[in-house]
């Protein structure tokens, strides 16, 4: 099949360009230079104790670790209500419904945020840790919708029908037969609206009090370029984390697939 | 067809079912992204005053931002960068998708998206911030070319310009152009390229003529789905920008927050929003005479 070398040199190529950052962050995390260039200027593990010393940062991941979890379980629920809708229920203006709960996917996070914003300060509710949530919750779920979707799709039909007929209630088929068929589905979704709540920024930034959340902290620190090396070795963590998380999740995504007996199409999205 | 009372039959309906399953999520989603966005179009056209938000409407604010010179140049600047992001993301992207549909092994794929998504997975601010490590005015290529002597004083032209915020968001928008375009890629029927070579065409030619208009679908959504949220992009103008290149976001941000003016604020993200709507709408259209062109 490969028989042009000039497409697979450029993949290659595209593909350093997309982990030329990433491949950065271990050299200057372990770099005994408080200056982030080349050359380097050897190795120390001093950043990483600089970090470690900060009890900020431990403040905004215990609060970016409670909107991460609870985003997460919240936007996962609300995605199992709408993927179930959309995969087992015919329902007037069906279409329409789901562009407006996959809409957040699509609209600058800074409209959404800014709109928000007015509303709460307007309707008198004070900002903190649970108006972040609420807005991760908006952004999260259609990425739910999207990945429990394809999770419900790939259910047979029969099974459901099988366990009526055997006598169990709608509720009682849901908790023994559906949910564990999807379970990798949910696991999956959860791990990947965790990830993306503790990424996100704009919504941390704006709907947030001025508590310390890791997003926010994180930019606070590329004000100052002697705070830089300490927040490539929390970098350096973050990548390591998160490529274990998404490791999990794809994981969990095939054996999913696996389990129903389905093709897998590839990726999350 | 008698039995039962109407809200009887409605409840069992499956039509019905199916409205209560979804109504959690959508009323959600009503509360938390409608009814806010409703609010901000009618704060777009009141007046906001010390003393507090006029009854009245008018079209003041809009206005304002339509003729005002700052709000037409940081639309025009967001547009462009957003535009040139969307061209090289996705110009850059389908040969990779074309590589992973039709050059890797049918087991491999999904390792390869695999390694395509991670880098899209890890923290946006650290791989914005890592940009400007690179291209900045002591960054890694300036700093490594001057040890290296190719250069004696640091390269100007990369840091803190247009050119290097497209260069970021194309990075952190790649995995949203790829997937897209590998589905439709994936979807094309393959007998179709071999007809098409039975019947003498070139492999270039097959390409052009089948391949790239059956993939349009997918180009089109890659489109969208990078275009839309980079013309809202706040991070990149203030930590690459360096704050000297706002974009809408941040012009956004300045009158809400910092003046405090939330109508204006309102008005110029309705106006944002209406871009975006615009554009969308274009390429949806464009969308459809491609769809409609296959089933002829």
């Amino acid at each position: 099949m490969s028989k042009s070398p000039s497409l697979k040199v450029y993949v290659i190529a595209y593909l350093l360009f997309l982990y030329a950052p990433i491949a950065l962050l271990p050299l200057f995390a372990f770099n005994d230079s408080r200056v982030i260039a080349f050359p380097l200027a050897g190795f120390t593990t001093n950043w990483f104790a600089e970090m470690w010393a900060d009890a900020n940062l431990f403040t905004a991941f215990r609060n970016s670790l409670i909107i991460a979890v609870s985003s997460s379980v919240l936007a996962t629920t609300l995605g199992i209500f709408a993927a179930r809708a959309s995969t087992r229920y015919k329902f007037p203006a069906k279409g329409a419904t789901l562009g407006l709960i996959m809409l957040p996917m699509v609209l600058p996070e800074m409209i959404l945020a800014m709109s928000l914003l007015v509303v709460l300060i307007a309707m008198g509710v004070p900002l903190s840790i649970f108006t972040v949530i609420l807005g991760h919750v908006l952004i999260c779920t259609p990425f739910a919708v999207a990945i429990l979707t394809s999770a419900f799709q790939s259910l047979d039909r029969s099974l459901e029908e099988a366990a009526y007929d055997l006598g169990e209630t709608s509720a009682s088929t849901f908790r023994l037969i559906i949910l564990p068929l999807v379970m990798p589905g949910i696991i999956s979704s959860l791990l990947i609206c965790f990830t993306i709540s503790l990424d996100e920024f704009i919504i941390a930034n704006f709907l947030g009090s001025g508590d310390p959340i890791l997003s926010v902290y994180i930019f606070g620190q590329f004000r100052f370029p002697a705070k830089v090396p300490a927040v490539m070795a929390l970098g350096f963590i973050l990548v390591c984390v998160s490529i274990c998380l998404l490791t999990i999740a794809e994981y969990f995504r095939r054996r999913g697939i696996a389990k129903t007996g389905g093709k897998d199409t590839g990726g999350f999205l | 067809m008698q039995s039962g009372s109407a809200t009887g039959r409605l409840r069992n309906s499956e039509a019905a079912n199916g409205l209560l399953m979804v109504s959690p999520t959508a009323i959600y989603a009503m509360l938390l992204m409608a009814a806010p966005i409703l609010a901000s179009v009618v704060y777009s056209f009141m007046v906001d005053s010390k003393v507090g938000l006029s009854a009245g409407l008018t079209f003041d604010n809009y206005i304002k931002v339509w003729t005002g010179q700052i709000d037409q140049a940081l639309m025009i600047r967001s547009l462009t960068v957003s535009a040139l992001v969307t061209l090289a993301t996705v110009v850059l992207a389908y040969p990779v998708a074309y590589f992973v549909s039709f050059h890797v092994r049918p087991e491999r794929k999904s390792l390869w998206l695999f390694l395509i998504t991670i880098p899209f997975w890890t923290s946006y601010l650290i791989r914005v911030f890592l940009w400007k490590v690179i291209l900045g005015y002591n960054g890694v290529i300036n700093s490594g070319l001057m040890s290296l002597g190719v250069i004696d004083e640091p390269l100007t032209v990369i840091n803190y310009s247009l050119g290097s915020m497209v260069m970021t968001l194309a990075h952190a928008y790649a995995a949203f152009a790829i997937l897209p375009i590998f589905v439709s890629l994936e979807k094309i029927d393959r007998s179709f390229l071999e007809a098409g070579q039975d019947l003498g065409e070139s492999k270039f030619m097959t390409f052009i003529r089948v391949t790239l208009p059956l993939s349009m679908p997918g180009v089109i959504a890659a489109v969208l789905i990078v275009f839309i949220p980079t013309i809202g992009d706040y991070v990149t103008p203030e930590l690459i920008g360096g704050g000297k290149l706002p974009m809408i976001a941040n012009r956004i941000e300045a009158i809400m927050l910092k003046q405090n003016d939330k109508a204006l604020g309102s008005a110029i993200a309705m106006t944002a929003m209406l871009i975006v709507a615009l554009v969308s709408i274009m390429f949806l259209l464009l969308n459809r005479r491609f769809l409609k062109g296959q089933s002829k």
